[in-house]
């Protein structure tokens, strides 16, 4: 897989002296002083412990603890039949519950062999999309917060997500928990006043994103703070599987939106922008340039959307019994490679239901990128990986 | 220039802040308790029970039928069927919800509920300001905390409830259609038993 994606010995020139060994000179006067950052500390995003290990205020250790908000999610899965789990898929990732929603119909889709209507499938694009600009813009909000510019940005950033979010409640019935996709289609149609608001969101879209940027990107502290930090390099990126806008950042060319094509991606004319230098700074301007990217994407969308039915006639919704057999449904949600592995024994329940969350997989190179940095930094650092608790620890 | 970079952030600011004075949409904000937004339509909290006529516990569409307790993810839903049957809308005997209890602090609004009810007996409320100060029994609900009257349910849900309304006709109208094929046809005794035997059949 390196090799298709990234030239590794054009990398290593390129690379020359990028994450640099942490600099520990043990002099025999000072120790290592050992803080637990966490579980409640506000930086964290939920309830999450870092423990980290400090030569003076360089990160000599960090080791992030896990499970603090672990709710048994896939066993419950388990024992519950194929549409009782999906209200709880809303829980995993609970900034994008749509994203999680179309991931694990994917998954059962595939399972089943069910097909989806055509305007089903556009107003998951649409959903999607609309999930994505949200959860970068507030991804990019809660950065520059936790750099210390308290309120502005992110509240530029909700101000924008609230809009979206009356439309995902105007649709689906709540904002945040969404439940509302189903296996062979969507729950509800959308009304042509919904798509008339949403087009009107939309076309207020470039507006901001123009304006964040004018906000954030030449801004000099900024770059004081984030070009050069968390430095993550594509060859480790690719082995540790991080996936998603921090892939991206590092410069690997690897998007599911392109490389599978699901649902009716291949449609849609779009970019895959990619980072040079995989620091801080070129993950927050990945997520800038993706929010862009899914604008145009929505554009299209809404321009194209079908009429006719959203919900295949012959999709059972109760009784809803798979045969045996194993899927894998995957799909770019807007932290990484969100997946659903579900596995049937011919009965109402699925034998064996997994996730494969972004968030946990992203976060399990944060030694790797705090090494040899300031303390300071862990939590920007942190912050730039962009993570929901509630799909880390499941 | 140095700093170059932050004026024009601040200036972005600036517009913001002044913009709040002159335009009405860049004030996002109200002050909630006194000043509300409008609701949305589809919105969804607690599920209620829906009766139809004046009488609550006549009214109740609920046929006891447990669908929604047996698929309800968390597991929040309560019932205890009746012994004895009583007529609905349509005229049919139907068994009656004895018991009919949701703990709302176990409830996640997920509206599985509804979408699984064959007989238009469940649906979401909007109401959301419930708090109260019995952790226990204050968020157990019992079916007469439940029961809502069908016009609360067009009042909060208008299109929605008047889809509803309509396939409840039609189905009465099929219903009565039925009853009335049934009792002109002269004595072929066979198909004359099967509209009386088909509320049993509902109830399963």
């Amino acid at each position: 897989m390196t090799d298709s994606l990234v030239n590794a010995s054009a990398v290593d020139k390129k690379l020359k002296g990028w994450n640099r060994p942490p600099i520990i000179e043990p002099d025999g006067e000072a120790e290592l002083l050992e803080v637990a950052m966490g579980p409640h500390h506000p930086s964290t995003h939920g309830v999450f412990r870092m423990d980290v290990a400090l030569d003076g205020e360089r990160v000599v250790r960090l080791k992030p603890v896990f499970g603090y908000l672990h709710r048994n999610h896939e066993k419950i899965a388990e024992g519950n039949s194929y549409l009782a789990s999906m209200p709880y898929t809303d829980r995993l990732d609970y900034i994008c519950s749509l994203t999680n929603n179309w991931a694990y119909a994917l998954a059962v889709e595939k399972l089943v062999g069910q097909a989806v209507p055509e305007r089903a499938e556009y107003l998951r694009v649409i959903l999607g999309e609309l999930t994505r600009v949200q959860n970068h813009a507030s991804a990019i909000g809660f950065l520059i917060q936790e750099m210390g510019a308290s309120g502005t940005p992110l509240m530029y950033a909700f101000r924008e997500r609230e809009k979206i979010l009356d439309l995902f409640e105007s649709l689906t019935g709540s904002r945040m928990m969404c439940n509302y996709m189903r296996f062979g289609g969507c729950r509800v149609d959308a009304s042509p006043a919904w798509l008339d608001a949403a087009r009107k969101v939309v076309a207020g879209l470039p507006g901001f994103v123009d304006e964040f940027e004018a906000l954030l990107r030449s801004n000099e502290i900024l770059m004081a703070r984030t070009q050069g930090v968390g430095i993550l390099r594509p060859d480790l990126a690719i082995n540790a599987g991080v996936t998603g806008p921090m892939l991206r950042a590092s410069g690997v060319n690897y998007d599911i939106r392109k490389v599978d094509r699901y649902g009716i991606y291949d449609r849609f004319e779009f970019r895959v922008p990619l980072g040079d230098h995989g620091d801080v700074f070129d993950r927050f301007m990945i997520r800038l340039l993706e929010a862009r990217e899914s604008i145009k994407i929505l554009e299209q969308a809404l321009k194209e959307i079908p009429d006719g039915p959203v919900m295949d006639g012959k999709a059972k919704i109760r009784g809803f019994r798979p045969k045996a057999g194993e899927a894998y449904g995957r799909i770019e949600a807007p932290k990484g490679e969100l997946g659903f592995y579900l596995i049937s024994d011919g009965g109402p329940n699925p034998y064996r239901y997994r996730v494969r969350p972004p968030s946990l997989v992203n976060l399990t190179i944060l030694e790797d990128m705090c090494l040899g940095q300031n303390v300071a930094d862990v939590v920007l650092i942190f912050g730039s990986v962009d993570i929901v608790l509630g799909e880390v620890d499941r | 220039m140095l700093g170059e970079g932050i004026l024009k952030g601040l200036a972005e600011t600036a517009k913001n802040f002044a913009g709040s004075f002159v335009s009405a949409e860049r004030l996002t904000t109200v002050e909630y308790p006194e000043q509300r937004i409008a609701p949305i339509e589809a919105t969804r909290v607690f599920p209620f029970l829906v009766y139809d006529g004046p009488e609550w516990e006549a009214g109740l569409r609920c046929v006891a039928c447990q669908i929604c307790e047996k698929e309800c993810p968390p597991k929040c839903i309560y019932i205890e069927k009746s012994k004895d049957k009583k007529p609905d809308a349509v005229g049919k005997q139907q068994f009656y919800p004895a018991k009919f209890d949701i703990d709302v602090s176990v409830c996640m609004s997920c509206q599985i509920c509804v979408e699984v009810c064959p007989f238009e007996a469940i649906k979401m409320d909007t109401e959301f300001e419930l708090s109260t100060d019995d952790r226990f029994g204050g968020l157990l609900h019992d079916r007469k905390q439940l029961a809502k009257s069908n016009e609360y349910y067009h009042h909060i849900h208008p299109t929605e409830a008047a889809e509803v309304d309509a396939r409840l006709a039609e189905e009465k109208a099929k219903a009565e259609a039925k009853a009335k094929a049934a009792a002109a046809a002269p004595k072929p005794a066979v198909p004359a038993a099967k509209p009386a035997a088909k509320p049993v059949e509902g109830e399963a």
